[in-house]
């Protein structure tokens, strides 16, 4: 089995979901395509960390995990915020960050 | 044919069909659904490549923890609650494909040129001979060799808990009112003091969404809740 297909297949998610932060408007399907981002920086963390047979890749996708954990939760939080004073989670509207 | 290639060329298409889901769902909750299913697929190459461990932390974080979290969320916001149609500014969406596709272009044609030796597998780093396995090479690495990232991923963490506390934290205007001032409140306006009527009553149905029947046989209006009363508009009492 060759890496570069795995390489090949993290690329492409990792396209898939930059085009779907700046396809979409909805703040939440935003964030979940960030989500994508990262997972496929992850698949090609652990692709290289095989290849080279060592496992300091997974170390290195281990804390990219808990970093977007962290990141999801304050994200979550701030949408939330954001929807409460402004009743949308459509990133339009939010081009001023007062009033 | 190994049995890895046969795993890969079966779930590497889905994958990628499942990530166009995510971005070309027109509903948030079909998004975030079709973001699990990326996320187990992935979750089953990392566990291909014998990242067990990390395979099972994709499960329980990802799939399991953060997915609910954007379920909640979507719950909070309303489920119906879909993108607007309209393009703000012209040409926004072909320009983000194209950006996209170039982008992807360019991702892959770095690649090609890079040169990757073929797999050899996890041996444990650390050189702790053949019977270690990846999970005790790993627990190494992160306790021992890279302990001080993983204790400040601890301070991220509960930073990351204090940040969303405070962000969501909604301070109270005003003191609370007693049922004392809610009750003069209610009798001040004048417009109803006693309770709603209950619905169902005198009707052919005691559902929550009939409204009860008048003296007269008329429906009461104002038996309904507010979340029943677009659905009982054409119905018989």
């Amino acid at each position: 089995m060759n890496p570069d297909h795995y390489l090949y297949l993290a690329a492409a998610l990792f396209t898939i979901g930059a085009s779907g932060v700046l396809l979409r408007r909805n703040a939440i399907v935003v964030f979940m395509c960030v989500e994508l981002m990262l997972n496929a920086a992850n698949l090609a963390f652990v692709t290289v960390a095989r290849t080279r047979s060592e496992v300091d890749g997974q170390v290195f996708a281990f804390f990219t995990m808990v970093v977007a954990a962290a990141e999801v939760v304050v994200g979550l939080a701030i949408i939330m915020a954001i929807f409460r004073s402004r009743r949308s989670v459509s990133v339009d509207d939010d081009s001023l960050l007062k009033f | 044919m190994t049995g890895e290639a046969v795993v890969f060329w079966i779930l590497a298409p889905l994958t990628v069909i499942a990530a166009l889901g995510v971005v070309a769902s027109a509903k948030a909750v079909y998004s975030a659904l079709f973001l699990a299913a990326t996320m187990v697929m992935l979750a089953v190459f990392y566990i291909v490549q014998g990242a067990v461990f990390l395979g099972v932390v994709q499960i329980v974080v990802y799939t399991g923890a953060v997915m609910m979290l954007f379920l909640f969320v979507l719950m909070l916001v309303g489920v119906d609650t879909s993108d607007t149609l309209t393009e703000n500014l012209r040409g926004h969406r072909l320009a983000a494909v194209v950006i996209g596709l170039g982008f992807g272009i360019l991702l892959i044609g770095g690649l090609g040129n890079a040169s990757l030796t073929g797999f050899s597998g996890f041996t444990g780093s650390t050189g702790g001979g053949a019977g270690v396995g990846t999970v005790e090479a790993l627990a190494e690495l992160i306790f021992v060799r890279y302990v001080w990232a993983f204790q400040l991923t601890g301070a991220l963490l509960i930073t990351a808990t204090i940040g969303a506390m405070v962000l969501t934290h909604r301070d109270q205007v005003g003191t609370a009112k007693t049922q004392k001032q809610l009750s003069q409140e209610r009798f001040r306006r004048g417009d109803r003091v006693t309770p709603l009527p209950s619905p169902g009553v005198y009707a052919r149905h005691n559902g929550v969404d009939r409204p009860a029947r008048l003296p007269d046989g008329a429906p009461a209006p104002t038996s309904v809740g507010r979340q029943f009363r677009t659905s009982t508009d054409g119905r018989q009492p």
